[in-house]
């Protein structure tokens, strides 16, 4: 593996969230993520891409404390997150907003009430204040008139635009986004990705993005990591050193090339073995 | 046949983990109760979808039950010259046995499986983990007003079974065959005890109550996130709730009713 | 559905939750019969209480007025000590007696008491020994079998010698 461009990494005090040598399993028989180091800048945009299996949603898990590292250290707003330590959790997550993939919207309440749930649910507001926010926020996605519908109403591109508007709705600090582009039209995706950079420069909010969708996230972030199935960080850079790297795995990822160092076939017997034809 | 004794072993072992993931699950949801109780509107809002909305499926069976009872029992009991005990009969039938577990069995059916879909849908569409990243315990805020709400839900859904039983045997017996309603409530009243036949059945249908909303709720918590694994889940609920209530109605009828 | 619907109808149901208890507890079983309040107890020795048991009525001419509180064996006098709450409102002449009866032909057994003709009432606390035993079916058979045998025997030989008497 050639050594990754010269990027300028964020320097620590920069960053808002740091990823330590990160070993992580469920179980000792599967490690997702192994000895993994990121780090993600104050204010910026940063993505996380790779194929489906390589552990990036379960590092966003990790930083949102929801599991513990085996070993390494997240950091989080300069503090080491701790899994069993549920007030820091709390106030953690308090500051944190996530869109995940499907959007996870509650799908017993209108619009307006998921948005309007971390208010509820978190702050005194009444219920004046509470609905001039929403509004806000629903504004801000471009979704205001739609306050009033079911979740069932929703198309899907509707339906994250929400879950994004719920995930800002207490103007987190760090907002994360779980495969924002997955299954969405084109419009709906040039939305989705205009809405993440815009929210993240007029809030002044740290965004991290997972995501397969190179074209869109080169678009947007300001710096990218990619890893690859064994959980380990290939490559970083800007958008322009990763799109101008040598490295091959780099370079199939990008492009999209079928084959190359993650190979097309699955691990099968020679061709001749299965078809029965002598070589 | 080492292989079968260690198959044997890891059988019990993984039933002992399940034993043991029930009862961890239990506690956390007994502790969540607390925070569950100071939203006193999210309970309410379950009674209403699981007490309420069986009201139907309750009434309908419980009249349809008291029919039948009192026209079996009173080909019974008017071969012994005893017909006027119709009512005594049917009541203790109802308040000590069949108002309790024929209400639990059709709360299972209905409400657990609904509670059981829910969750394990919500599970699946990540809407408890975003509950948690939004730093909302899913805990007190979805499962515990449930669990309270089914407590409160089944006793009484189950005295109205009874209630609506009694009433639709009366029906049957003084206004269809013509039973003497005098002796069919006198003979009933002098028959029946308060504490004895309806608080035991009270307190039976609070015990049901606990096991089916339990079951319900853990199997749609466990469910494979998947349509198959939520179906399995709801099937299981049935099952189990059905089999936990008539083994629980045994023990409960043996340590009540045996006489002194 | 608006919370105050959903909050008004979980109202309605538990009202009806309430209502069927309510109707189950006065119309379909004795709650509304017998008020524990006001009661004194009277404690009556019995040779053999036969079936008599606890929560049993203690009735006189048919009208129940009192209930049977505890039932105990007397270790010195190895009689049963059957202790009565009696209505405040009751009271009977202290040479009243008690029986042991049964309502109908099999059903439950009660406490008979026959008035006397004495002024003094019992007072609360006193002990009855003027009570008759529940009939035991053995004695009755063995009963009638000996007076069938007595006439039998009256008939064919007066003076034939009277075979084992029964239990008395």
């Amino acid at each position: 593996m050639a050594e990754p461009s010269s990027a300028t990494v964020p320097s620590p005090s920069d960053a808002l969230v740091e990823v330590d040598h990160v070993v992580f399993g469920y179980d000792s028989r599967r490690t997702i993520l192994n000895d993994v180091s990121l780090t993600f800048g104050r204010g910026k945009v940063t993505a996380i891409l790779g194929g489906s299996g390589c552990g990036k949603t379960t590092l966003l898990r990790l930083i949102g404390g929801v599991h513990a590292t085996n070993s390494g250290t997240v950091r989080v707003f300069g503090d080491v997150v701790d899994a069993h330590d549920d007030a820091q959790l709390f106030a953690l997550r308090r500051r944190l907003g996530m869109l995940f993939q499907f959007g996870a919207l509650f799908t017993d309440l209108s619009v307006f009430d998921n948005v309007a749930f971390p208010l509820r649910e978190h702050t005194d507001l009444d219920e004046a204040m509470i609905r001039d926010i929403v509004l806000m926020k629903l504004n801000a996605v471009g979704l205001r008139g739609a306050a009033g519908l079911r979740i069932s109403d929703l198309s899907g591109g509707m339906a994250r635009r929400v879950a994004l508007a719920r995930a800002i709705a207490l103007d987190p600090e760090l907002l994360m986004y779980d495969e924002p582009f997955a299954g969405l039209d084109p419009i709906s995706m040039s939305i989705a990705a205009n809405l993440i950079r815009t929210l993240n420069d007029t809030t002044g909010a740290t965004s991290i993005l997972v995501s397969h969708d190179v074209d869109e996230c080169f678009s947007i972030c300001d710096y990218a990591y990619l890893m690859s199935s064994g959980g380990v960080v290939v490559a970083h850079g800007t958008p322009k050193q990763l799109a101008a790297s040598e490295d091959p795995e780099v370079r199939q990822f990008i492009r999209g090339e079928p084959d190359g160092p993650v190979r097309f076939h699955y691990p099968a017997r020679p061709l001749a073995e299965d078809f029965g034809v002598n070589a | 046949m080492s292989d079968a004794i260690a198959a044997v072993g890891r059988r019990t072992l993984e039933v002992l983990r399940i034993l043991g993931h029930h009862a961890t699950f239990f506690l956390d949801i007994l502790r969540a109760c607390p925070a569950a109780l100071r939203r006193p509107y999210l309970v309410v809002a379950q009674i209403h979808a699981i007490g309420n909305l069986s009201l139907v499926i309750i009434l309908a069976s419980g009249l349809a039950v008291g029919f039948v009872l009192a026209l079996q029992m009173y080909y019974a009991l008017v071969t012994y010259g005893a017909a006027e005990s119709l009512g005594l009969i049917v009541n203790l039938s109802l308040t000590r046995e069949l108002g309790p577990v024929v209400t639990a069995l059709l709360f299972a059916g209905r409400a657990g499986t609904s509670l059981t879909a829910e969750i394990g849908l919500m599970k699946a569409g990540e809407q408890l983990a975003a509950m948690d990243m939004m730093a909302v315990d899913p805990r007190s805020r979805v499962l515990a007003p449930r669990f309270l709400a089914g407590i409160v839900s089944m006793p009484i859904l189950a005295i109205l079974f009874s209630s609506i039983g009694i009433l639709g045997a009366y029906v049957v017996a003084v206004l269809l065959i013509g039973v003497d309603a005098g002796n069919f409530w006198s003979i009933m009243q002098s028959g029946v005890d308060v504490r004895r036949d309806i608080g035991n059945g009270i307190v039976k249908s609070i015990v049901f109550g606990f096991i089916c909303t339990f079951i319900a709720l853990y199997q749609g918590y466990e469910a494979e996130a998947t349509p198959e694994g939520v179906a399995h889940g709801t099937t299981r609920t049935v099952v189990i709730s059905s089999l936990g209530v008539l083994m629980m109605d045994f023990v409960l009828t043996a340590l009540m009713f045996s006489t002194p | 559905m608006g919370k105050k619907s959903v909050e008004m109808l979980v109202g309605i149901f538990v009202l009806l939750g309430m209502a069927g208890l309510v109707f189950l507890a006065l119309k379909a079983a004795n709650l509304g019969t017998f008020s524990s309040g006001d009661t004194y107890m009277l404690r009556a020795y019995f040779d053999n209480i036969g079936a008599l048991k606890v929560r049993a009525p203690v009735r006189s001419a048919g009208v129940t007025v009192g209930r049977v509180a505890s039932i105990k064996l007397d270790p010195k006098l190895y009689q049963g000590v059957v202790e009565l709450a009696i209505q405040r409102d009751v009271q009977f002449p202290n040479d009243s007696s008690l029986r042991i009866l049964t309502s109908g032909l099999l059903g439950d057994q009660y406490v008979g008491v026959e008035p006397g003709a004495s002024e003094k009432m019992w007072a609360p606390g006193d002990e009855i020994k003027q009570t008759q035993s529940a009939v035991v079916l053995e004695s009755l058979i063995s009963q009638f079998l000996f007076s069938k045998a007595a006439d039998a025997g009256n008939t064919s030989a007066p003076a034939a010698s009277a075979p084992g008497g029964g239990k008395k």
